[in-house]
This record gives C-alpha cells, sequence and structure tokens, in this order.
C-alpha cells in the first residue's frame, strides 16, 4: 500500500490537492444544508473510493508480484513515458459487464486497461496501457471498448496511438465478447495504418489473437527478458509438434528481433524501454498531415565530413561499416536504428539533417556483402513504406552486389519478396536522395532508389561503380571465358566506375564523399516542397 | 662548467638568416627557475621551433631524398626537407596509399602489399624506387631499415647517402657484447658484471659472486624482457641461466649468456648525441624515458628532474666518448640505466633518429634531422657544446591506439571516424602520420600521435600537456589517453619521483581508470546534470510542429538522480539568469548555462572553474559516455521517478565467464596449446595470439578440461571472439 500511495502521489499529485480542497469545502457546507448535501456527499465519497481503487489497479498483492517480475505497473509505465502530469484518464470508470463464472461479484473500475491522452516532450499522443494485475490484462469487450476510444480519439485529432502490451489474452469467461473485441482493435489498427503512427511496446506476455494488433501497427518494440510474443505458447507447441521449447526461445525479445523480424527493437527493462521511447517517438510526425519533424540542430548544415574520403577501403572487395557513413552524415551522429539484428545486410533507421527527420536505408557491406534477400527485402521495404506514408525523407546508400542468389532464396521467392522494396521505392512520393558509395550492380541497383524509380537526386561517389555485373561474370558471357584477364582489364576500365551511369544523367553528379552532408541538406530544403502524387486508385496492390 | 652553465646566444649569431632577434639566455642553471623568453614564440612553427637550429645559407645539400619509412616519423622528415626546399620521396605499401605521409611527399612509391617485409622491408623494392626516382639520400626514420647494415651497404654500393651512422656503428653498437667492449675502452661506466660469455650454470654463479647479489642474468642477443632473469642468490642464479639460456635459444636462436649487477629502482636516462664526419660530437642533454610499460616508453621527459650539471656533463661526455670511438657520423642515443644513488651505466647505444627526438629539439632548439641531413652530406657540425642550452621543458605522451585498461595497454585497432589534434593550444606539437578517416590496421605499429609540450618550467609544461590531453579528440579506436592523463597528475609523477618501474608500483592492480575525488564526482553530476537539462530543452525544440501546437515549457528546477559508476546521487538544478545551479552531495555549483553538443569538445564553466571534457556518445534515455579527466565514464541522468523504479528493474549480469577463452583484441592465433579433453590448471597458457607484431599468451581462467576449440592455428580472430571453451571441474562433478 505503501508504494501505491508514494505511486499515485506522483502520478496524480494535482488531482489528490483539489480533491483535498473538495472535501474541505463539503465539510463546511455540511452543516448548512442538510438532505441533499448528505447525497452530493456520498456520490462524491464513491468517486474517490472508486479512484483510489481504479489508482490500486489489482491490488497491492498483484502490484508486488508485478513488481518482482521486473515489471512495472501500468500507471507507473504511462508516468515514465509521458510528460509530468500531462496524463489525462479516460473512462477510469469503466467496468466490465460480464456475468458468467461469477464475474459479477469481480469488478475492478477501470478494468484491465489504463487509456488516455498525454504528452511526449509536449507533442500529443494517446496511449493504452494493458493492466497485469486485473485479471492478468485479459481482454474483456470493456477493455477493448477503452482502446478503441483511444484510438478513436487520436484518428479524429491526427496523433499517435502507443499501445503498452501486457496480457494474457482473451478474458475467456466473456467467450465471443472478447474476440469481438480484439477485432473491433484490428479494425481500428488498419483504418489508422498511415494515418496515425502506431506503436507497440510489448512489455509482458502477448499471446494467440492478441499478437495481432502489434502485428498491424507500425512497430513492435520488445522488452528483454519479460516479454513474449507468440500465436501459442510452448504446452501447446508440444503436443500438436512434440517440439520442446522455451517461452524466451520461442517469443522472446531475442528471436523476435534477431530471427523472426517481428519485433523492431529490443531495451534493456521497462525503464530503459520507456525512455527509449520518448526519445523514438520525437522523430515522428503526428499524422500523414504533417510535415516530418524539425529540430533545432546546432550541428552545422554544411560541414565537411573529412573522415568519409576514407571509408570505402581502397580494395573493393574489402568490407566496411555503412553506418560509419550514416553516423557521419546524421546531425550529432545520432541513429535510431529499426531492426539492427535482423537483416543485418540493410540498415535502416531514423536520423536528422539538419534537425528534419530523415529515414536512412543503406546496404550493409559488411554482412553478407550487403547483398539482398527476402529478409533484407521485406525490412527495407516495410520501413521505406512506413517513411513514405508519414512524409519521412528517404536517404538511401547503395553498396549492393545483387539479390543473394540459391535455392533458398529462389524456394522462398525472393522475386516476390525482391518486389516488394522495388514497389515500395516506386511508390514512394517523399524526397528520395540517393548515394552510390561503391557498388551498384544488377537489378538491386534498380531497386535502391534509382533514378529510374523517381529519385529526386541522385549521387556517387567516386569510388562507385554502376554496372550490370562484376567484371570476372561479365566477361565470361559476353567473351564466353576468352581472354579473360584483359577482357576483364577493359571491362573495369570500362564501367568499374560512375561514368557510364553519370553521362547518361542516371547520377545527378559525382560529389567528394566529405561535402556528402552538405549537398543532402540543401537538397532536403529544396525538396520540401516536392509535389507528387501517385495515380488515384482504391488501393495499390503490392505483391505480398 | 655545467654546474652554472652560462651562455648567450642570439639569433643573429647562428646562421640561421630569421628575424634577428635579441634572444637571451641567460640562465644561471637552477633547473626550476630556467628563464625562457617567448617573445617570438607565440604560435608553433617550424622556423621557430628550431630558433637554434644553424647552417650555411649557400651550403649544398641534397635536392631528392626518399624517406624509407611510413607514419608520423616519415611526414616529420618530410616536414624539415620541405623547410630546407628538399624534394621528398615517399614510399608506401598498398594500405597505405593514401596515407598522410604518402601524400604529403612530392613522390611516391608503392613498394609493396602491407605486411612490413614485403613493403617497407623489402630491400629490393626500395632501392629500385631509390634508382627510378633519382633520390640522393634515403633518410630511415626509426625501426624497419634504420639499424640495418645491409641496407646501408647496399646504399653506398649505389652511391646513395644514408642519412645515419656508417653501417660499421651500427654494426658495432648492435651486439650487446661487442657494443659493450667498445664502450668500456672508451671509458663509458659500466654495469658491474662479467665482461663475455658466461659458459655454464656454475660460472654464473661464480660471477654472481663477484659481482655480489642481486645480479641480472641476460640473453646477447635479449630483448623486450625476453631471456632475462634477476636472481638473488645461488640457486636463483643457477635456475636464472637454466630458463634464460632456454629462452634465449628459442626466441633468438642465439644463445649465449651475459651476468651484470641488477640495478634498484633504476631509471632510464638517455644522451642525445649529434656527431658529423669531421670527427666533431655534442651531446644535446638527455631524455628522461623511466614511464614504461614491457620496456616500452610511454612518457618521455627532457631534462630529468634527476639529474644535476655535474652528472649531465659526465653522462654527455661518455655519451660523446662512446661515439667517437666508434666513428659516429649522425644522430644517435646513448642509453643508461641510472639507480637511486645517482650511478649511472651504460645500456646500449641507438644507431638512430629515436621517437621521442621531439623534446630535445623543443629545448635545444635544433632540428635533429636537418642536422643528420647536414652530416650526411658531409658538413660540419656548426654548434660548440656551448650553444647546445636548456631551454625550458618538455614532455611527450605516446598516444597510442591501445586500450589502457588491460596490461596497461593492449592495441586496439579501428578507423579514426573524428580525430581533432590540441594544436590548437599553444605550446603544443604533434607529430603524427594520420588524420580523420585513417584506419590504424594490425599491420603497422599502432601509435596515433606523439604529444609533445613544452614550457619554462616543467609544470607548466605538464599543466600544458594536461590541457592537450583533455582536448584531443579521438573517436573510433580505444586509445590511452585515461592512462597517460592519470599519469600526468599522479602525485609522484608531478614531483619527479619515478622509475621503470612506476607503473605496476603505481598501479598495482592495472590501470583502472580516474579515481574520482568526492567533489571531481560531484563535479561530474553536475556536468552530466545540464547537459541532460539541455538535452531534454533540445528535445523539445520543434520548429514546425503547428498543427497541433506542441508546448515547449519546461520546469526550471529539476529533481535528478545521477548514476555514475553504478552509484547513484541525487542532484537538484534550477535554471535561471544563464546559469543553472546544481547541488549535489550538499555542494552546491553554479555553471554558465551554455552548451552546444555538437561541439567536439564541451568546455563547462563550474563556479567560474573551466572545465574540458568530451561527450563521447550519447545513448538515448539519458545516458550518456563522458570523457572526464581523461577517463570515460558511463552516466545516466534520470529524473526522480524513473530512478526510483529503477529498484524494481531486474540486474542484468554480463556474461563474464572464466570458461571462455576470447580475444581481447584483433589478431592472428599463432598456436595452440591445449587439445579438446587435455586437462589444464588455471593460469595455464591455451593459446598466443598476435596483434601488431606482439605476442600475447592467453591463459585459462579455471581449473579443467579443453572443451572446444573454436579456431585453429593462423586463424584471424576479432576482438571478443570466442577462441577456446573450458569445462570447470566442479561443474563436472
Amino acid at each position: 500500500m505503501e508504494t501505491l500511495t508514494k505511486m499515485s502521489r506522483c502520478l496524480l499529485r494535482q488531482t489528490v490537492i483539489s480533491r483535498q480542497c473538495r472535501w474541505f469545502l463539503q465539510r463546511s457546507s455540511y452543516s448548512v444544508v442538510a438532505g441533499s448535501a448528505g447525497h452530493t456527499l456520498s456520490v462524491r465519497k464513491k468517486v474517490d473510493q472508486l479512484r483510489d481503487k481504479a489508482l490500486q489497479g489489482g491490488g497491492v498483492k498483484r502490484i508486488g508480484k508485478q513488481h518482482e517480475k521486473g515489471k512495472l505497473t501500468a500507471r507507473e509505465r504511462i508516468h515514465l513515458v509521458m510528460d509530468p502530469d500531462s496524463f489525462i484518464e479516460y473512462d477510469m470508470f469503466l467496468e466490465h459487464n460480464c456475468t458468467d463464472f461469477g464475474m459479477e461479484k469481480e469488478k475492478y473500475p477501470g478494468d484491465s486497461v489504463v487509456t488516455g491522452r498525454g504528452t511526449i516532450n509536449g507533442r500529443t499522443c494517446f496511449i493504452f496501457s494493458q493492466d497485469f494485475t486485473v485479471f492478468g490484462g485479459s481482454l474483456s469487450g470493456a477493455h477493448a471498448k477503452k482502446v478503441c476510444k483511444v484510438m478513436d480519439q487520436a484518428m479524429l485529432v491526427g496523433a499517435p496511438v502507443i499501445g503498452l502490451n501486457d496480457s494474457g489474452g482473451a478474458r475467456i469467461q466473456e467467450g465471443v465478447e472478447s474476440l469481438a473485441g480484439y477485432a473491433d482493435i484490428f479494425q481500428r489498427n488498419v483504418n489508422a495504418s498511415g494515418v496515425i503512427p502506431q506503436i507497440s511496446l510489448i512489455m509482458g506476455p502477448c499471446a494467440g489473437g492478441a499478437v495481432y494488433s502489434p502485428a498491424l501497427t507500425d512497430f513492435t518494440f520488445m522488452v528483454k527478458d519479460t516479454s513474449y510474443l507468440f500465436i501459442t505458447g510452448p504446452d501447446v507447441v508440444k503436443s500438436v509438434t512434440g517440439e520442446e521449447v522455451t517461452q524466451e526461445e520461442l517469443g522472446g525479445a531475442k528471436t523476435h528481433t534477431s530471427v523472426s523480424g517481428v519485433a523492431h527493437c529490443a531495451f534493456e527493462n521497462d525503464v530503459d524501454a520507456l525512455l527509449q521511447l520518448r526519445e523514438f517517438f520525437n522523430y515522428l510526425p503526428l499524422s500523414n498531415a504533417d510535415q516530418a519533424p524539425v529540430r533545432e540542430c546546432n550541428e552545422p548544415w554544411d560541414k565537411d565530413v573529412p573522415g568519409l574520403d576514407t571509408v570505402i577501403p581502397l580494395e573493393t572487395t574489402t568490407a566496411y561499416d555503412i553506418k560509419d557513413v550514416i553516423l557521419g552524415i546524421a546531425d550529432d551522429a545520432q541513429f535510431f536504428e529499426i531492426m539492427p539484428s535482423y537483416a543485418k545486410n540493410i540498415v535502416v533507421g531514423f536520423a536528422r539533417m539538419n534537425g528534419q527527420t530523415v529515414g536512412m536505408v543503406g546496404n550493409q557491406p559488411k554482412v553478407a556483402a550487403g547483398c539482398l534477400d527476402i529478409n533484407a527485402s521485406v525490412k527495407g521495404a516495410r520501413f521505406v513504406r512506413f517513411c513514405d506514408s508519414f512524409n519521412i525523407p528517404v536517404i538511401t546508400f547503395v553498396d549492393v552486389p545483387g539479390f543473394l542468389p540459391g535455392t533458398s532464396q529462389e524456394y522462398g521467392g525472393i522475386i516476390r519478396h525482391g518486389a516488394k522494396l522495388l514497389y515500395a521505392y516506386a511508390e514512394a512520393t517523399v524526397p528520395k536522395i540517393t548515394v552510390i558509395t561503391r557498388k551498384a550492380y544488377g537489378g538491386a541497383y534498380d531497386v535502391m532508389s534509382s533514378k529510374h524509380l523517381r529519385g529526386d537526386t541522385n549521387y556517387a561517389w567516386p569510388t562507385a561503380e554502376v554496372a550490370v555485373m562484376g567484371a570476372k561474370g561479365a566477361v565470361s558471357i559476353i567473351f564466353r571465358g576468352k581472354d579473360q584477364e584483359k577482357n576483364e582489364a577493359e571491362y573495369v576500365e570500362k564501367f568499374a566506375n560512375p561514368f557510364p551511369a553519370a553521362v547518361r544523367g542516371f547520377v545527378d553528379d559525382i560529389i567528394e564523399p566529405r561535402t556528402t552532408r552538405r549537398r543532402i541538406c540543401q537538397d532536403l530544403k529544396v525538396l520540401a516542397n516536392k509535389k507528387l502524387s501517385n495515380p488515384w486508385k482504391k488501393h495499390a496492390n503490392m505483391p505480398l | 662548467m655545467a654546474a652554472s652553465i652560462s651562455f648567450r646566444l642570439s639569433k643573429s649569431k647562428g646562421l640561421l638568416s630569421i628575424a634577428a632577434s635579441s634572444r637571451t639566455f641567460g640562465c644561471q642553471f637552477s633547473w626550476r627557475h630556467f628563464n625562457r623568453t617567448f617573445s617570438t614564440r607565440t604560435t608553433l612553427q617550424s622556423q621557430d621551433l628550431y630558433w637554434n637550429d644553424r647552417s650555411d645559407p649557400n651550403e649544398k645539400t641534397f635536392d631528392k631524398i626518399l624517406i624509407a619509412n611510413r607514419g608520423e616519423i616519415a611526414c616529420r622528415v618530410i616536414k624539415t626537407c620541405k623547410r630546407l626546399g628538399i624534394k621528398t620521396v615517399a614510399i608506401h605499401s598498398d594500405v597505405d596509399s593514401r596515407s598522410v605521409h604518402t601524400l604529403m611527399a612530392d613522390e611516391a612509391v608503392n613498394v609493396g602489399p602491407a605486411p612490413t617485409n614485403q613493403s617497407y622491408l623489402n630491400m629490393d623494392v626500395i632501392l629500385q624506387a631509390i634508382k627510378e626516382t633519382g633520390a640522393q639520400a634515403v633518410h630511415p626514420g626509426y625501426g624497419f631499415l634504420s639499424e640495418n647494415t645491409v641496407f646501408a651497404a647496399k646504399l653506398a654500393d649505389i652511391g646513395v647517402e644514408f642519412i645515419g651512422p656508417s653501417s660499421g656503428s651500427i654494426h658495432a653498437m648492435g651486439d650487446k657484447i661487442e657494443s659493450k667492449r667498445i664502450a668500456t675502452k672508451a671509458g663509458v661506466n659500466m654495469i658491474p658484471g662479467h665482461d663475455g660469455e658466461v659458459d655454464d650454470a656454475d660460472a654464473c654463479v661464480k660471477y654472481a659472486n663477484e659481482i655480489g647479489y642481486p645480479v641480472m642474468v641476460k640473453a646477447s642477443a635479449g630483448g623486450g624482457g625476453k631471456g632475462m632473469r634477476i636472481a638473488w642468490n645461488d640457486q636463483e642464479a643457477r635456475d636464472a641461466f637454466r630458463l634464460s639460456k632456454q629462452e634465449a635459444a628459442s626466441s633468438f636462436g642465439d644463445d649465449r649468456m651475459l651476468i651484470e649487477k641488477f640495478i634498484d629502482n633504476p631509471r632510464h636516462i638517455e644522451v642525445q648525441v649529434l656527431c658529423d664526419k669531421h670527427g666533431n660530437a655534442l651531446w644535446l642533454n638527455e631524455r628522461e624515458c623511466s614511464i614504461q610499460r614491457r620496456n616500452q616508453k610511454v612518457i618521455e621527459e627532457a631534462p630529468s628532474t634527476f639529474i644535476d650539471p655535474d652528472m649531465r656533463r659526465a653522462m654527455g661526455e661518455q655519451a660523446t666518448q662512446l661515439a667517437t670511438a666508434v666513428g659516429y657520423t649522425s644522430a644517435g642515443t646513448v642509453e643508461f640505466l641510472v639507480d637511486s644513488k645517482k650511478n649511472f651505466y651504460f645500456l646500449e647505444m641507438n644507431t638512430r633518429l629515436q621517437v621521442e627526438h621531439p623534446i630535445t629539439e623543443c629545448i635545444t632548439g635544433i632540428d635533429l634531422v636537418h642536422q643528420m641531413i647536414r652530416s650526411a652530406k658531409g658538413h660540419k657540425l656548426l654548434h660548440q657544446q656551448s650553444d647546445i642550452p636548456i631551454d625550458g621543458w618538455a614532455f611527450e605522451c605516446r598516444v597510442y591506439a591501445e586500450d589502457p585498461y588491460k596490461n596497461f595497454g593492449m592495441p586496439s585497432i579501428g578507423r579514426l571516424t573524428k580525430y581533432i589534434e590540441p594544436t590548437h593550444i599553444d605550446k603544443v606539437r604533434c607529430d603524427s602520420g594520420i588524420k580523420e578517416g585513417s584506419e590504424i590496421s594490425v599491420y603497422y605499429d599502432a601509435m596515433i600521435c606523439k604529444l609533445v609540450t613544452y614550457g619554462k618550467t616543467r609544470q607548466e609544461a605538464l599543466d600544458v600537456m594536461v590541457n592537450a590531453l583533455d582536448s584531443y579528440v579521438i573517436k573510433g579506436v580505444t586509445h590511452n589517453v585515461p592512462l597517460l592523463r592519470d599519469i600526468c597528475t599522479e602525485e609522484s609523477f608531478v614531483a619527479g619521483d619515478i622509475t621503470t618501474d612506476y607503473l605496476p608500483n603505481i598501479y598495482p592492480d592495472g590501470f583502472t581508470g580516474k579515481q574520482l575525488s568526492a567533489s571531481e564526482n560531484n563535479n561530474l553530476a553536475a556536468i552530466a546534470t545540464i547537459i541532460y537539462i539541455r538535452d531534454q530543452i533540445l528535445s523539445r525544440n520543434f520548429l514546425n510542429q503547428t498543427r497541433m501546437p506542441a508546448s515547449s515549457d519546461l520546469p526550471t528546477v529539476w529533481s535528478l538522480s545521477v548514476q555514475i559508476d553504478g552509484r547513484s546521487v541525487p542532484v537538484s538544478a534550477s535554471c535561471g539568469g544563464g546559469y543553472v545551479t546544481v547541488e549535489c552531495n550538499g555542494q552546491k555549483m553554479s555553471i554558465l548555462d551554455s552548451l552546444d553538443f555538437s561541439a567536439p569538445l564541451l568546455e563547462v564553466f563550474i563556479d567560474g572553474q573551466p572545465t574540458l571534457l568530451q561527450l563521447t556518445q550519447r545513448l538515448g534515455a539519458g545516458k550518456y559516455r563522458l570523457r572526464y579527466l581523461g577517463t570515460v565514464f558511463p552516466v545516466t541522468v534520470m529524473d526522480e521517478f524513473a530512478s526510483e523504479m529503477m529498484k524494481y528493474m531486474p540486474e542484468r549480469v554480463p556474461e563474464d565467464l572464466p570458461t571462455m577463452v576470447t580475444a581481447p583484441m584483433p589478431g592472428v592465433i599463432k598456436s595452440i596449446a591445449v587439445e579438446v579433453g587435455q586437462q589444464i590448471g588455471e593460469g595455464q597458457e591455451v593459446c598466443v595470439l598476435e596483434a601488431m607484431k606482439m605476442q600475447n599468451s592467453l591463459v585459462a581462467g579455471v581449473t579443467g578440461k579443453v572443451k572446444k576449440i573454436f579456431f585453429q592455428q593462423g586463424a584471424t580472430v576479432d576482438e571478443g571472439d570466442l577462441i577456446i571453451e573450458l569445462e570447470e571441474e566442479e561443474a563436472k562433478k
């Protein structure tokens, strides 16, 4: 109880103060008017009682248990992610209406979710935070109603929704009511998709049908060790397939950030996750009607970055880290990477250029030579589409030897998945700036935000090589291996440089690496007024 | 004479015609009160730096010099050549094609692939380059071919001048026994010992008793601490002989053994000599090089606090006697070991330009490279011994790409993503061969820069050094600035009370970073606080959020918690009037609110006192990495509520298992000493990792069995790679 009061004291300092004032007023007026005042008093008392109860969630004991697991309560989490004193709660008195299995005797004001709105660094945001201490955070009809309400509100005004997931699943006692609730949320997730940013932070279990709400949102983040996402848990897996697997292996943060690609990032613990979420939120516009946010920037927009001149190794086969390039040009070397442990052969994430949020995409020569494979294509495509939805310019760094060959890729459908990235770039109407740092070979050259896909500005570094393929392969086809060495030399002379692309206008300029930041910042300024739209359509049919 | 060296020297006397100034050195030699006149010396320019350099404007010099080296020393030589109008040729390996020295020279010749034995040591290719470019002389720098008699001889064959001593003197001084004989003859103080080889263990004991214990038994061909042992009694002398001989045989293929007196509290002090082909020999004072780790110098200074004028003259005269005895004709260094009673003994002579030569240049005003070139051309030295002053004090810190927390320095590699030398500070000289974007690779020495500072007094030079180290921006590689910075403010170092055992004596458990005092800790907390507040303000400063106006209101009073190195302290701060007032542990500090995150260097004024620091990383969520007093501290700033909530967060235990033998740095596995299933004891060597020409023995952390070996001999490993997994004995039971 002590921790509770401490927490609520912090959280609702203002409410508590005003309530005390009210009590003082009540007491002084009590003796004056009897009858109706007594009624008013009892209602007010009940309001206070219910409010207190709502603040306690599932009670002291369950809160203690939650803490023991290294997890915070729904309200503590909201308090961490929102600006102090900015949270305004909705539906604190809403209760479930289930009467089966004795549920009518167990009611908690607010039920198993806390919803409302607040500000993050001064900008409005809607939030729902599932309360594991009430019925294990299970989703009742009432729970869903509350979530739907904030989502509707968010859509109405154009502000992002953050979901903090910590729920055992459906409220089984409510049967189909609960399932209907999920579907209501799903529908709203889909309607909101591309209109307002939706972020899910998984902070406990999230299993069964529940997983599809995070899956429909733009970003799914997880907390290491304490969060799980799966369709069916280890017990069901064992009974159905005989596989023995732990929760962590099946659906832990590591699995989803490095193997399945379901989650976009994992954080150390609740506090870290929520504070990082605040940082992340700052990169996003509030809705698709807003421009990408521009923040005050101290770093000179036109500074030279001499270190970039030597990023590309002398040997064209030697790897380097594309993040050196990204960190080199981004404001204050700040880069919020999305999916840092998944499909590492492509790097995506948010940064700022002269204060404005941009999406960075880069082939990563350090991993699998930076080739495009199924996972990299899907990762890149989803990111580019998010940026395009929310008016965030996309800056692409190209060093790609091509699509990864092999049966596993072909059988896995690299044609279909590779097409997604192509589709995403071709469809995007936001400012697109491309820098070819080294290799841009074959179809992958076309895909990576080329001039042909309406790239607004396409640059090549002096080390760029734009060609159908590398010298060895090309010569063996053109000359059938005759005079391999001599012909290879000729091919290298002709194609292993930026000129073939430059003389055709496929790159706008060959720039010194050190000037890249300045050039991009200048372009972004000009492209801020870019107007480009796609033909009217009900919606596009991207190759899913 | 040296007891009170008093000389008058004016620039007009020197033949180098620079703006005539009446620079007068009236120095009654009490070392700490040396009066240096800095009238014209506001910025460090080469001419100004070498104010005491001399040459005849009409004398002939070489038209073109090839520098058979790389990195900072190549750049150093090129700089002097440029000043003298001599054309330069650089040689470089493939990976050095865009290195500073390659770009700096007038011409550059690629001499082969990265490994030194195929490039910088590849004599045939280098000789070819000399012929092709028509270079008339070769400066070898240090290392590589600088003390290679064959190379010197081959140059002589094709009529190209070797800027260094004759191959005869290189040879004479290169062999320990030979050099000792010559030195003894020349009247140089020798470490009491047996003159010649020790044949067997009995002889070893006999000589040891003649000399008196403790004694040092060492290999004739030895170096780098190998084949070297100290004995305190007969039994130890026997063992030392046997073990050192074995080691010498396997390490050097030469098992000849020597025996000598072991010196207590030794200092390593060396004398710079400069000679010409006309029999002139000068001593350019001493350099104190006692701060060493594994026999490699870390910090050097000139002059030494330990040496008085008489001793200086005695050492200098012995050094020049030796140089004369071997017909020395260039710049060289005679190394001495000095004991606590100011006895000095000859160690060896280095027949090349030393790494640490800049500090001698700083206090004497002489361009050693220029004089080497003059001497090679056959010119006479234009200085008399009395023209060699000690003008002020100079320090050199060797800034290395290495991790000082591991064994005082384990090499690291990487690309310098951000690199700013503190040359904007007065009285700082940076000799380096790299720039922002350069790669520190496994192929060559991991030195980043020789950071040299000077001043009228030792303390002034030291203060400049501390300031320079704090202002030095190096990102992308791990570097040893934290250690250098700590030594420069360490009590006994500041007092000049040092020996060659300084590091293990001062840091018996190894270097663990700057240990903050209570007030320093408060300062750091206060700095972290204002950084956090600035970050918060920046986070709200949106310029285009107009549709739904964002609130940029922030509190002016903050209650925060700052965590430094895992310990939290509550901090309160209030902003107003351009100042942030921070209270921490009862200490109230007023800080000027003027932070610019984008600046590589932050200058914070705490109660008006300037403090330099670097924000090396902003990790988000209130986490920063701050370089303060040299050491990078991980700092976390949170508001009260978040800090309160941290108590519920489970502590994550980093995977630090003694059963895992991981690579402490990137390198090549030289050998693996164990097999799978083999029983091993704690501390037993399991494999040897070679990185940057250094062999590092990796040992087992537990007693147990080898479970799995992940790499083969010759494999390349990255830092942190698991090489061998062990199975602990208890775990098995």
